[in-house]
């Protein structure tokens, strides 16, 4: 359990500094920008893999892309995928959406004060919180630390900001070349995706039962098949979420005795 | 519910952008927004915020199941043997190697492509 998950100091030093020059802020932006090579390249091969499923979905390039900058969490945009070839309406669509992107708040609620300087505005956080996902959370809680407080939203947008764009630029470009490719070669583009989640999930949950429920989601998925089709995603969710979630206190509740 | 309101529910061009818009972006930024401003706020230490995190998580999975069981296009193409056997390898090879997501990922596609070599 030796994961790099980013210390969280939560310290709040607000140094009144005066007037930023727009010097300062570019520099901040490009030593942001600088760190867009090794985390991203992972989440590029996600992306690609994301253009390929969604070639086989059958929806067009361009709302491809338009998800991936709307939407930018990549389980919600698989969701809407599905949606659109089972024809699941609106509102169960939006319902599991909803379900499989609570995480975000709680990553937020930790990244806010990290990101937080002497004159961050609401509204700026606001705004940089549409690119919060797992690479730049991640990205955030180990870097922003190293950085002076009010640079630090500037220092963010400038790797999460960008991050977002290439992918979204790259989803619409693989996804126009795909025409050229073999079948195995999508295929095996198709399945970078559920291999960066699950393991990428698996490093990122701390606690026992987030493991639990990664398991109990995918065993619980062909039951659901069985019981809801058509809702099978929605049924795993939830019942495999609770049953972890007991799971979890149990296992946790007998180690305390 | 009505099976009208779907992806191809309404015959316009600009139908699946706002699906996209009300069934994605909406929900996925409805979480964003309560983060930033119940940020310290929050006790995500409560049995509710422990349980959201695993319904997340096991629907996550769920998702990735989907790709794994009942794929469709051409991910269907490759066995169900290959496909999981391909994924635990993963799993296997990012534990192993301490958390490599690299690793990982190349794992399974070489599992993919070796299926593919001697088919």
């Amino acid at each position: 359990m030796t994961e790099a998950d980013g210390s969280n100091e939560r310290e709040m030093t607000v140094e009144a500094r005066g007037e930023t020059a727009a010097s300062r802020r570019i520099y901040w932006f490009r030593q942001g920008l600088r760190h867009l090579t090794p985390p991203a390249f992972i989440l590029f091969g996600a992306f690609l893999g994301f253009a390929g499923l969604c070639r086989e979905a059958g929806v067009t390039w361009l709302e491809s892309a338009f998800m991936t900058a709307t939407i930018w969490a990549l389980p919600a945009q698989i969701i809407i995928l599905g949606a659109s070839t089972a024809g699941t309406s609106l509102v169960a669509t939006a319902f599991a959406v909803t379900l499989s992107s609570v995480r975000l708040m709680p990553m937020i609620v930790a990244w806010s004060p990290e990101m937080k300087g002497p004159r961050t505005g609401t509204g700026s956080l606001l705004f940089l919180s549409h690119f919060v996902a797992v690479t730049g959370w991640v990205f955030a809680m180990e870097r922003l630390k190293d950085v002076p407080r009010e640079y630090r939203t500037i220092f963010f947008a400038g790797f999460a900001v960008p991050l977002t764009v290439i992918n979204t630029v790259l989803v619409a470009v693989v996804f126009n070349l795909m025409d050229e490719l073999p079948a195995l070669a999508t295929g095996a583009l198709a399945f970078l995706t559920p291999t960066y989640f699950l393991c990428s999930l698996y490093g990122s949950s701390r606690e026992l039962s987030g493991r639990i429920a990664l398991f109990a989601g995918m065993a619980a998925l062909p039951l659901g098949h069985l019981l809801a089709p058509g809702l099978e995603v929605l049924f795993a969710g939830i019942g495999g979420g609770a049953a972890a979630y007991v799971a979890g206190r149990l296992i946790e509740g007998r180690r305390l005795r | 519910m009505s099976g009208d309101l779907s992806y191809y529910g309404i015959a316009a061009d600009w139908w699946p952008f706002a699906f996209i818009l009300l069934a994605g972006a909406l929900p996925t930024y409805v979480w964003r927004f309560l983060g930033v401003v119940s940020s310290g706020k929050l006790d995500e230490t409560s049995p509710v915020a422990s349980i959201s995190r695993t319904v997340a998580t096991a629907l996550v999975s769920a998702v990735i199941g989907q790709l794994v069981f009942y794929p469709s296009g051409s991910l269907a193409e490759i066995p169900f043997s290959i496909r999981a056997g391909a994924l635990a390898t993963a799993f296997a090879v990012y534990l192993v190697s301490q958390y490599r997501l690299w690793a990982a990922i190349l794992s399974a596609e070489l599992v993919i492509l070796g299926w593919f070599a001697l088919v």
